[in-house]
């Protein structure tokens, strides 16, 4: 690194002033592909295939209605829409009911050995998806499950069931220990203490914790290809299928990214603190 | 650098109930136990039947010959399918390729999310605009960015990039066509310096803000204070976030798929797998065997991993 003694004398503002100005170019940067993409949703096929691009023009919302009312391939953006939603709804909604009481029994009223089995849950992430993939497979075959929702429902919540009992835990662990016991020395049963002590507490830490499920959920697409085929496929599969092979197609396939994107992209906006404390595991708090 | 020795952590001590108690005080014992379990019953058991009975199928199918499409072939062959790990070149390339789309990634975006981090840690006009900006790669749905790269931003005609590029060269770059690997990278890197910026940020804002003013009054300068603060205390979050993304990282599957088209010079294990098995080859004995490979991979890591993230939960203690 070059001459430090030259460092300290530069004005701390101008300092400031320069880095300030290359973080706004570098998260312009990073920032451009999105951009890009929602400018492309806005323009006619013909305008998002110039070979030099056309940055002035008549925006117009013609290409959502198109793929939001047309077929992809053989699936309707209606079918992999409700789809999609039913399956990461009710796989968060399984995922809360399990994880709650799991992290209650891990941080509130810790059972022995605690801390071994935190720690499995966790490594079950670590595994990769393509090794289990093929059981999951022949299993569902076998049970005529291929192409249901049922079968994404179950992978789903088992994806996010760890993370959701790690992180659930560590917003349990910030319970007052004092209001829990008040509580048990007035005689509240378990699912007293947990309604009218613990929950309104962790409540916001639920929220995120649904929050992160619902994204990976949400944006899945490995198990889908693989388990689904077309009466359950979900909004990932739909996007790729508004790739044609023929014509023109860049304008609606970016309407059909956007729309499938804004759900996960709002969330994240809104919960960018939560965010990182889920993906840390809940070890950044 | 200093290499400090993690802290062990399963070291913290369990207490154990001594004494001698009557038959009923150890009958209720148990059923105290047994009820402290009981909420955690159910999560468990679901996630040892859905994430560890797949495991030990998919070890067993690897010790198999079985192609689905051969009727009856399913039969015993022993680590006859563990050969081809050795011997295909197709799967040594996809192994390669997995470690440059895994740790070549990670080490990538972990350089740029130090940087940015670093940035962000300074109060400077629209931060929080720039920072939401910044995280959005992380957001955006995997396949759906993968599909834009392709089609609006690396196409050889129409592509943004390489409409920046015609000012310096004639011919376009054929960043899909010729340099898929160099594509998925690319891409990659995109959508993971956000995960190790968000991690390192909040790293950066758990330094007590007492240390760094009495470094600055003792007449530290910035860089000083950067390499022997704030580096060293960043350790822990770099390997955290180092890890966690290598350990997503291993498992890329969408961009391989939808941003090359699963070339075949960019194919990575979970690819080649997918092809092996259910992407067409559906032959799951040999598939399997190539799945172990990535399964030990990743056990490996996530030991390191686990070892990190149960330091950061046992709280600070550098600095």
């Amino acid at each position: 690194m070059s001459d430090s003694s030259e460092i300290v004398g530069i004005d701390n503002r101008f300092t400031t002033f320069i880095s300030g100005i290359v973080a706004w170019v570098v998260g312009l940067i990073f920032f451009f592909p999105v951009f890009w993409m929602v400018l492309t949703s806005l323009k006619t096929e013909a305008d998002a295939t110039q070979l030099e691009p056309v940055f002035i023009f008549d925006a117009s919302f013609d290409r959502y209605r198109e793929v939001l009312g047309g077929v992809a391939g053989t699936l309707t953006a209606a079918k992999a829409f409700s789809n999609s939603f039913i399956v990461v709804t009710v796989s968060t909604v399984i995922v809360l009911i399990l994880g709650i009481p799991a992290a209650y029994s891990l941080s509130v009223k810790p059972i022995d050995k605690w801390r071994d089995v935190l720690f499995f849950f966790i490594s079950t992430k670590f595994l990769p998806i393509a090794a289990a993939v093929l059981p999951l497979f022949f299993f569902a075959r076998q049970f005529d499950l291929i192409d249901t929702r049922t079968v994404l429902v179950i992978v789903y919540t088992a994806l996010n069931l760890p993370l959701a009992v790690w992180m659930m835990r560590s917003f349990f662990d910030e319970v007052p220990k004092e209001l829990i016991e008040a509580a048990q020395i007035d005689g509240a049963s378990l699912v007293g203490q947990l309604r009218s002590v613990i929950l309104p507490i962790v409540s916001p830490g639920i929220a995120a914790t649904a929050l992160l499920s619902f994204i990976f959920a949400w944006n899945e697409y490995f198990l889908a290809v693989n388990l689904t085929r077309f009466d359950a496929s979900t909004v990932p599969i739909w996007v790729t299928a508004n790739v044609s092979s023929r014509g023109q197609f860049f304008a609606g396939l970016s309407a059909a990214a956007t729309v499938a994107s804004i759900p996960v992209i709002l969330a994240g906006w809104i919960a960018q603190k939560r965010l990182v404390r889920g993906l840390s595991l809940g070890a950044i708090k | 650098m200093t290499t400090t020795e993690i802290q062990d952590a399963d070291s913290v001590g369990r207490q154990e109930v001594i004494g001698v108690n009557p038959e009923e005080v150890k009958r209720a014992e148990r059923r105290e136990r047994w009820l402290r379990r009981l909420p955690l019953l159910p999560a468990l058991l679901f996630t040892i039947v859905v994430t560890q009975v797949p495991f030990v199928i998919a070890l067993w199918y690897s010790l198999n010959e079985w192609n689905l499409l051969i009727p009856d072939s399913f039969s015993f062959v022993g680590f006859d399918n563990y050969g081809p790990i050795f011997t295909d070149q197709f799967f040594r390339r996809a192994v390669l390729n997995t470690i440059y789309t895994t740790f070549g990634v990670a080490l990538i975006a972990t350089i740029l999310g130090i940087g940015l981090a670093v940035l962000l840690d300074r109060k400077f006009l629209g931060r929080s605009i720039v920072r939401t900006m910044l995280i959005t790669p992380f957001l955006v749905m995997p396949v759906a960015a993968s599909l834009v790269w392709r089609n609006g931003l690396l196409d050889s005609s129409f592509g943004f990039f390489n409409w920046l590029a015609s000012f310096v060269r004639d011919e376009p770059i054929e960043f899909v066509g010729s340099h898929p690997l160099f594509s998925v990278m690319l891409v990659l890197v995109w959508q993971w310096t956000p995960f190790l910026m968000l991690i390192l940020l909040a790293g950066l804002q758990s330094q007590p803000p007492s240390v760094l003013e009495a470094a600055r009054v003792d007449g530290a300068s910035s860089w000083a204070i950067f390499f022997q603060i704030t580096l060293p205390h960043l350790r822990r979050y770099v390997e955290l976030g180092a890890l966690l993304s290598s350990i997503f990282l291993i498992q890329t599957f969408d961009t391989v798929d939808q941003l090359v088209a699963g070339a075949g010079s960019a194919q990575n294990v979970p690819y080649f797998v997918y092809l092996e098995a259910i992407g067409g080859g559906f032959n799951f004995g040999q598939a399997s065997a190539f799945g172990i490979v990535v399964v030990v991979a990743s056990i490996i890591m996530a030991n390191f991993a686990l070892r990190v993230i149960s330091g950061l939960l046992e709280g600070e203690d550098t600095v």
